[in-house]
């Protein structure tokens, strides 16, 4: 589906700089932000910035990729655990699909995400690379 | 409120109806729904549909379907909750007769699926999901289920082929069911050699995109002797959520929102796990039916694909599930299957389920999974005896 330059910007932050959120309550990491804290319930909008390091919760190579990310196919989507507790989903780079395992520490990179044709929108935001220097979690 | 009761049920073949639209499949499972129930009015009509305005072009499906069917001027709303929508019409028709707001109901799930590119029906299948946060990654519902799958595998140690008789026997099942998408028996070793989609999950792992249409006739239960000579009971109607993306649940593979409504409706109904005789589960992925089996109280977490190794899912078995085929092999026309669920659970209950009947089939279950699991709807149904 395509979608305007106005859905790309308001997620800059996120995408870019994975701008999250931490309770000020009960000091719980959020992300994406959501401006209320899951665990508490408690409003939680102090913005907190996440390190980028955690590692592969679980992943899986599609050879058929959906609309619109035909020409990246194929590719590895990873859950990744964050250092600093919450999940995200993303796309893995710099890494061949038979050397992924589970538990393998990940780093983000800002990387092209897909295009919107000749013309179209270029999207850029995170994928999880294997980590360079290895981190205590 | 006043308990509600099913006094009729249609259905159409599931497959790829490329002759007929998305208003004529409606018209012809309402139709033998209304015919079964011998009544041609009804108070109001609640239509489950998922993706009718992005693949075909028609949105507002309740006003069009009473318009097709002459029904001028009746209520009409079209419900939806990804492919749980089917469900969610039957909960919506449940609560208006429940209430004494209405008396008797039409509830229909439509789903037209084969006018797109599986491509294009795949990139909106993944609406469920997170737009934001997980389909601008280039995520589709099978990566969803196959990040499950690995994740369950790799925790509880089980093998790809441990899984390999949730398609063996929904394809067993979808032999005898005339309206079943596929007639194919299929054995441990084409599971084992079935392509890889995303792996772990192989295409026989999968339901298939199709088009279908089913309905039932809902009254209230005090009446539904006087209309119909084998009407059924809704003895529960639950609803649960949990986060809409995977990666916001505290354990991904616990399905929180299938506990829930599993569990208010046995507490609604007055019943154990180990009183329901079926279970038409939401096998969509094969993962799927084990996390439900387990979110559902019929096996311990991490253990819902022992049910299928041991065979116990089986026709013959403790807990026969997917008795008509299932969402493999019955096929997934995504807002109809709730309907369809329901539709063969009745034929199970009023004995008419031929070479699948169950025996002494007195209590089923119908579970219509949403998305990932965000939304997940129960119904507990019971043969009601003179
Ligand atoms: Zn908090």
């Amino acid at each position: 589906m395509e979608h305007k330059v106005a859905h790309d910007w308001r997620l800059r932050g996120q995408r870019y700089r994975l701008e999250g959120e931490v309770c000020e309550h009960c000091g719980n990491k959020i992300f994406p932000p959501r401006d209320i804290c899951p665990e508490c319930h408690q409003p939680a909008k102090k913005p907190y910035t996440l390190s980028g390091r955690g590692e592969v919760y679980s992943f899986s190579t599609l050879s058929s990729a959906p609309e619109g990310f035909e020409a990246y196919a194929p590719y590895t989507v990873a859950l990744i655990k964050l250092a600093e507790g919450p999940m995200l989903t993303a796309q893995l780079t710099d890494v061949a699909p038979n050397e992924v395992t589970i538990g393998m520490p990940v780093e983000m990179v800002t990387r092209r995400i897909r295009t919107q044709g000749e013309d179209g929108v270029i999207t850029y935001g995170y994928k999880f690379r294997p980590a360079l220097v290895a981190h205590a979690q | 409120m006043r308990d509600v009761a099913i006094i009729g049920v249609g259905q159409t073949p599931v497959g790829e109806h490329w002759t007929t639209s998305i208003r004529h499949l409606a018209f012809e499972a309402a139709s033998h729904a209304l015919r079964d129930a011998n009544i041609d009015k009804v108070d109001a009509v609640y239509v489950g549909n998922m993706l009718s305005g992005e693949i075909t072009g028609q949105s507002h499906l309740g006003a069009l379907v009473v318009d097709f069917m002459a029904l001028n001027g009746v209520e009409a709303l079209r419900i939806e909750s990804a492919c749980a929508s089917g469900a969610a019409a039957l909960r919506v028709g449940y609560l208006a007769i429940a209430s004494e707001l209405a008396d008797l109901v039409l509830v229909l799930g439509v789903e037209k699926m084969t006018d797109t590119s599986g491509r294009q029906t795949t990139a909106m299948l993944a609406m469920a999901a997170d737009a934001e946060y997980e389909v601008s990654q280039g995520i589709s519902f099978v990566a969803l289920n196959a990040l499950l799958m690995r994740r369950y595998m790799h925790e509880y140690g089980w093998q790809r082929q441990d899984f390999a008789n949730f398609a063996i026997n929904a394809h067993a099942n979808g032999m005898h069911n005339p309206n079943a998408m596929f007639h194919m028996k299929i054995s441990p070793e084409a599971y084992a050699q079935a392509a890889m989609i995303a792996e772990p999950v192989g295409l026989l792992d999968a339901s298939p995109v199709c088009d279908g249409a089913a309905a039932v006739v809902l009254a209230p239960a005090r009446y539904a002797h006087i209309l119909s000579p084998a009407p059924v009971k809704i003895r529960a109607s639950a609803v649960g959520t949990m986060p809409l993306a995977v990666h916001d649940r505290k354990d991904p593979l616990t399905l929180e929102s299938a506990r829930l409504s599993a569990q208010r409706a046995y507490k609604q109904a007055d019943v154990q796990p180990g009183d329901i005789d079926f279970f038409e589960m939401h096998d969509a992925f094969s993962i799927m039916a084990a996390l439900s089996l387990e979110a559902s109280g019929f096996a311990d977490k991490g253990q819902g694909v022992r049910l299928a190794l041991d065979g116990d899912i089986m026709l013959q078995g403790r807990l026969p599930t997917g008795t008509m085929g299932g969402l493999k092999a019955r096929g997934h026309p995504v807002g109809a299957t709730g309907i369809y669920q329901i539709v063969e659970s009745v034929l199970q209950l009023r004995g008419l389920a031929g070479p699948n009947q169950v025996g002494n089939a007195h209590l089923g279950m119908a579970q219509n999974i949403g998305g990932s699991g965000a939304t997940v709807i129960t119904h507990i149904l019971e043969a009601m005896d003179e």
